[in-house]
């Protein structure tokens, strides 16, 4: 009876911990939207925030600079690294690979490869312009590289899948670089897009893309279960009662749909996916459903203080979020790799 | 099976690595004749036997000897160091991918080269220190972050992989801060080719070379033993961590030298001895067969991506070499399922 009692007690703990987590997280993500809308080469006070949301005036240029260029990118921030971090929880889930991420796995070549052909092809060279190729670049090429990943008998290891990313985003790399060395306008459109920024994003492509990011994130939330049955193993979540392939088609779509969003509103970033389920387990335990939550909050915090802290270093010049991300995600995943034991690997 | 049997084995496949260097050198042999008669202005055989042996007339010997045989020369140079180093680090790591290309020891050197060019304005030899500088700092970076009471090839690639994305945003960051002229030359350099051969370079990378490549022949008979395993080689009188060690010096400096002169070739180090272990049909070090094959690579390479591309399009031999290697790499993925000792 005791016993039965305090494995009851453990899991009340469990659960406030992960409710007061919660409502952290949340409190943190409104700080780091706050700070995101605050700082900057200009400096504006919270009171003058406040008002430019809630009382804008015509003609201020503090309310003109939150409203047309702080209030976009956060909503990109948040929006592009909630999608990146749910993408790389399933990417972990479904593959049981604790390394898994959408830019290690060429994600960003592909959205790159159709960037550069639409600049050079179709002279297209805004950032909204650039939404559908990058997207599905970016689908073309998780398919592909998860597909080549997978095959072979054991399946999608850590290792394969880092690896078949790394080749395809070698071999699209020497197609780019083909292009780019000989077309310097595609050069110049291209080269700033590749570096991965919130900045000059237009809230029309966050409308755009609505009914995907919708669709992912639902797929996300109602794969929680799914994806705590099959960190039973394969076996296991059969004789339960799932349905592998089902649970696989349903993964892959909502990382194709919520990575291919990301990449086309922000533009190629790498290790949000990576690092937030990681930051975010020791709080939430193994249960999916509840690293799902926590992602979805953890994510837009790490890309807004990306974003922000690139804006804060260079002053009044800025250093783009994708840089500030890779910057401090690979010296994570590399902690990460000296921890995993080898058997993992 | 008796003595004698053992005996004829060997003796069978000593002479086929024999037959198949001799095969190498013909293809070698074959593909630096083509690339020194081949161009806008195409020798006869004769004509070029006739300027190799110092016979020719004023126009063919420049454009021979001044013009084609350094980037030969070159060619041949840096696609046998590529390929060696290659060989060593996946011997040494236990694992196919374990390549200075994959690893991003390539990656190192041309983040320092594009930051000689673009930012400090430098050219020439000065990019070379430069990469080279980068190529040995990255290889130290991944050493000791990937040591955890021993060095693993997994952890190895994995830790190289993580610092090959950092160093790929660092090129971002030049890459966007940069004119864009400069940046499409910085480009350049760091998909590597042979464009930039002249005859001085080549007599610091023959050198250099061969110090380092007299160093691992005396090893490789060390190197043989720790192929065996890490306790057989130590049962065996050999000490495996420091051999290991100087072995991993040796080849990182081989693929910094090359890297250093004409950029990252992209996939040379890693595929050349697979293949040369495939054609011998036998497991061992195939050292030399290995360098035979990656200059072969090199070479090929670089003539099909001055001559053979559609439209009279010009490229670096990298291009070539990384749209090559890459399909390489994914089908060794694809297919290898042995999770244990050979990797992958």
């Amino acid at each position: 009876m005791p016993a039965v009692l305090a494995e009851k007690s453990q899991r009340t703990v469990l659960r406030q911990r992960r409710l007061w987590g919660l409502v952290a997280a949340s409190v943190l993500l409104g700080v780091a939207i706050l700070l995101s809308l605050a700082l900057g080469a200009r400096h504006i006070a919270l009171a003058e925030v406040w008002a430019a949301l809630f009382s804008p005036i015509d003609g201020n240029n503090d309310h003109l600079v939150v409203r047309e260029l702080r209030m976009p990118r956060t909503i990109v921030g948040v929006v592009a690294g909630a999608a990146l971090a749910l993408a790389g929880t399933i990417m972990q889930g479904i593959t049981r690979n604790p390394l898994a991420d959408p830019g290690l796995l060429g994600v960003n070549a592909g959205a790159s490869l159709f960037v550069v052909l639409a600049i050079s092809l179709l002279g297209i060279t805004s950032p909204s312009g650039y939404i559908w190729f990058a997207f599905v670049g970016a689908a073309a090429a998780t398919c592909l590289v998860y597909g080549i990943g997978a095959a072979g008998r054991e399946g999608a290891t850590p290792l394969k899948l880092a690896l078949a990313g790394t080749a395809i985003t070698a071999a699209i790399t020497s197609i780019i670089t083909v292009i780019l060395i000989t077309d310097t306008d595609t050069l110049g459109a291209y080269r700033f897009w590749s570096v991965g920024s919130l900045a000059s994003r237009d809230l029309g492509t966050v409308t755009t893309l609505l009914p995907f990011l919708a669709m992912g994130v639902l797929l996300a939330a109602a794969g929680g279960r799914m994806l705590n049955l099959l960190s039973l193993g394969d076996d296991v979540a059969q004789g339960l009662g799932q349905n592998l392939s089902v649970a696989r088609i349903v993964a892959g779509v909502a990382v194709v749909v919520l990575c291919g969003s990301a990449t086309a509103l922000a533009g190629p970033l790498v290790f949000v996916g990576l690092v937030v389920p990681h930051i975010v387990r020791p709080l939430t335990g193994p249960d999916y459903r509840w690293i799902l939550a926590f992602s979805a909050i953890a994510g837009p915090i790490l890309l807004l203080a990306a974003d922000v802290v690139g804006r804060m270093v260079v002053r009044p010049a800025e250093l783009e979020a994708g840089l500030v991300v890779a910057l401090v995600g690979a010296p994570i995943m590399i902690a990460l790799v000296r921890r995993v034991k080898r058997a993992d690997l | 099976m008796t003595f004698t049997g053992v005996h004829s084995v060997r003796q069978a496949a000593r002479r086929r690595q024999g037959i198949i260097t001799l095969f190498l050198l013909v293809v070698v042999a074959a593909l630096a004749g083509a690339a020194l008669a081949v161009g806008d202005y195409t020798l006869s055989l004769p004509d070029l036997a006739a300027t190799l042996v110092g016979h020719g007339e004023g126009s063919d010997n420049f454009i021979v000897l001044r013009l084609r045989l350094p980037r030969v020369v070159m060619g041949i140079l840096v696609g046998a160091a590529f390929a060696v180093s290659g060989a060593l680090f996946q011997t040494l790591l236990r694992n196919p991918l374990a390549s200075p290309d994959i690893i991003g020891i390539s990656g190192g050197a041309s983040v320092a080269a594009a930051f000689s060019i673009l930012i400090l304005g430098l050219g020439g030899a000065a990019v070379t220190g430069f990469a080279f500088s980068g190529a040995l700092v990255i290889a130290v970076v991944i050493y000791v972050l990937a040591w955890r009471g021993g060095v693993n090839g997994y952890r190895f690639v994995l830790v190289g992989v993580g610092l090959a994305f950092m160093v790929q945003a660092m090129l971002g960051y030049l890459m966007t801060r940069g004119d864009v002229r400069e940046v499409q030359q910085a480009l350049v350099w760091i998909v590597g080719g042979l464009g930039g051969s002249n005859w001085s370079s080549i007599a610091t990378v023959a050198i250099t070379l061969a110090v380092l490549l007299v160093m691992v022949t005396i090893l490789s008979a060390r190197l043989r033993v720790l192929q065996l395993g890490d306790e057989v080689a130590a049962g065996l009188g050999v000490s495996v961590e420091a051999t290991r060690l100087t072995l991993l010096v040796l080849a990182v400096g081989l693929v910094a030298v090359g890297t250093a002169f004409v950029g990252p070739l992209a996939f040379v180090a890693f595929v050349s001895a697979p293949i040369a272990r495939r054609l011998n049909a036998a497991g061992g070090l195939a050292l030399v067969s290995s360098a035979l094959v990656g200059a072969a690579l090199v070479l090929a390479a670089d003539f099909a991506a001055q001559h053979l591309l559609p439209g009279e399009l010009q490229v670096p031999a990298g291009i070539l070499t990384g749209i090559v290697g890459a399909p390489y790499l994914l089908w060794l993925l694809a297919t290898t399922t042995n999770g244990g000792g050979r990797g992958a």
